[in-house]
């Protein structure tokens, strides 16, 4: 006799999305810098945002409003949409 | 499913129902069944008749019409509380019923005469299977109103069920209860919500969970009824922006919601407060907080290793719930004037007496000794002193504690007419140190506050982020420390919230 159970999981079936291809170079792209607010991120954003500019890049920069909570929609969407590239700081 | 000897199901069954006509419904296992089965082969040869049969599908043999309610489906749908039941429809619908054998009865009701006439006159019925209480929980389950929906799981008939959870990734690493339909519709008992409705959003795949998402769940944790519109109120409790559950999995820290329970509701469904408060042993302590991390894990998704990376972790991230002495009369609580402290959800608003739960973003508890002062102003300092390490003794402001004192510590403060208040606001005092032994660098140590900071006085603790909690065996000069996870705005705040309206 077989066990029937409910299930306690929210029965969601994820969905699936490509991540979008590496480019092969950087050359002409905008690259944003998400600071998630953690101290001395910025140390590193900001040397990064030296090398990419010395590059000739385009660089953009933002910041999550507390690195305990996931970034605003709306943060996202306007990173979504200005950059073709971006680079996320988790620093202590 | 319903079905005939030569195969017909449940739908077929249903069809098989006349619009006009005679049912019945009878058991093997019934003496006045197999009594009038030849005045079933008389009615059906003079007429029609169909018989459902709830046990054996090969009775009663002198019928043909006979179709197996082997699910009781039928029997439920129909109210058959007695077997014999002999019903006719009319235009699709029930115009009346019989139950037992009573030849006058029998007679009038179908229009035929002489009618088992070599019969006892009458003969009362036997119960129908489809109220006998070993079916009844799983046939309400199935038909009732209880409008059970999750998804059905079917185990291999060889598979273990125990194995077979854990397998498909729903258990914390302890056994879980396999949440059968019939469970589940027992845990719904212990509130007046419907199962369809959402009691909140769940971090961090922030799914919405019903009510029946989580009775099944507190089934699986081990809960009884009555506990469950404590898990109900809990999990509103840190399914919110302000507790931030998300950010709660999503740190490296070791905390998890750690939930106090307050109020008359605490007694009624038997919680700890007492002995061991922390620890093993009480069902209600040990499954109300579990119940509450497994709908984070399986409704929510928040698993570690994915979301949750805790570095460390800490032992109450399996569930840690307990609840607050209050009152003089608790158990060795009071001091030598009958006098006690206020309770946890006074912090929040909510008058003494209100049945409770609080939310703490929390990790292990440390604890904390001295067996030694006997005025309050030296367990005050010995309690600052201990405070004061919460994560590192040099930061502050960052993170909020509950310092949980045991009936022995208390009654010091007490008895010398100290309230909670009082008490707090002189341990808040205490713990205020000069800027300069807390910047970064000083006493030898790089961790430390800004430079900047270096000239203030710094409390450890901002406004109202010390909770004193009144809880413990009777004897023992200890209280506990449990410290808090990144607070404010940017973090996590505790939240208190009424539990009443989940009964």
């Amino acid at each position: 006799m077989s066990t029937v159970v409910l299930d306690p999981t929210n029965e969601a079936a994820p969905a699936h999305r490509e991540r979008v291809t590496r480019p092969d170079s950087l050359d002409g792209l905008t690259v944003g810098l998400l600071d998630i607010s953690k101290p001395r991120g910025d140390r590193f954003l900001n040397r990064l945002e030296e090398r990419l500019t010395e590059r000739g890049l385009r660089v953009e920069r933002y910041s999550k409003p507390t690195f305990t909570k996931p970034a605003p929609v709306d943060l996202r969407h306007e990173i979504a949409t200005k950059c073709d590239v971006v680079i996320e700081a988790l620093a202590d | 499913m319903a079905s005939s000897a030569d195969g017909n199901t449940a739908d077929d069954a249903a069809a098989s129902v006349p619009r006009n006509g005679l049912v019945a419904v009878v058991k093997r296992d019934c003496p006045t069944c197999e009594l009038i089965e030849p005045v079933l082969a008389d009615i059906e040869a003079r007429g029609s008749l169909t018989v459902f049969t709830q046990d054996d599908p090969a009775f009663p043999e002198a019928v043909s019409a006979r179709l197996h309610d082997d699910d009781l489906g039928f029997s439920w749908h129909h109210d058959i509380e007695t077997v014999p039941t002999l019903m006719r429809f009319a235009d699709g619908g029930e115009a009346g019923r019989i139950v037992g054998w009573s030849r006058p009865e029998w007679e009038s009701f179908t229009g035929l005469d002489s009618l088992g006439a070599s019969l006892p006159e009458h003969r009362p019925g036997c119960g129908s299977l489809s109220v006998d209480p070993a079916h009844v929980d799983a046939l309400e389950a199935r038909f009732g109103s209880s409008g059970l929906s999750a998804r059905r799981v079917e185990l291999g008939s060889q598979e273990d069920a125990h194995e077979a959870m854990f397998d498909r990734g729903w258990s914390d690493g302890l056994p879980l209860v396999p949440p059968t339909a019939e469970r589940v519709a027992a845990m719904l008992a212990g509130t007046s919500r419907a199962p369809d409705e959402i009691v909140a959003n769940v971090a961090p795949d922030l799914a919405d969970c019903t009510v029946e998402k989580a009775a099944v769940n507190a089934v699986m944790a081990g809960c009884r009824l009555e506990y469950f519109p404590v898990v109900l109120a809990a999990l509103t409790a840190v399914c919110n922006d302000t507790f931030n559950m998300h950010g709660m999995l999503a740190t490296t820290m070791p905390v998890g919601p750690v939930f106090i329970v307050n109020g008359p509701i605490a007694r009624q469904i038997g919680m700890n407060n007492g002995i061991n408060v922390f620890g093993q042993g009480n069902r209600a302590n040990s499954t109300i907080g579990r119940a509450v991390q497994l709908i984070v894990r399986n409704v929510g998704g928040g698993r570690p290793g994915e979301v949750d990376r805790a570095a460390l972790g800490q032992p109450g991230k399996v569930g840690f719930c307990f609840a607050e002495i209050e009152g003089a009369a608790d158990d060795g609580a009071e001091g030598s004037d009958g006098a006690s402290w206020d309770p946890l959800c006074t912090d929040f608003g909510f008058e003494s007496g209100t049945n409770t739960v609080t939310a703490f973003p929390g990790e292990a508890p440390r604890s904390v000794v001295d067996q030694l002062s006997r005025d309050p102003e030296s367990l005050a300092r010995t309690m600052a002193a201990a405070l004061n390490a919460i994560h590192h003794p040099k930061l502050v402001l960052g993170f909020d504690a509950i310092l949980a004192v045991a009936p022995d510590h208390s009654r010091v403060f007490i008895d010398s007419g100290w309230t909670r208040d009082q008490t707090a606001e002189r341990i808040n005092e205490l713990t205020t140190r000069p800027g300069s032994e807390l910047a970064r660098g000083a006493g030898g140590i790089a961790e430390g506050v800004p430079e900047f900071l270096a000239e203030a006085d710094l409390p450890k603790f901002r406004e109202g982020g010390l909770h004193l909690v009144h809880c413990g065996g009777g004897a023992g000069l200890f209280s506990a420390v449990i410290g808090g996870w990144v607070n404010g705005e940017v973090g996590a705040q505790p939240v208190c919230v009424e539990i009443d309206p989940w009964r």
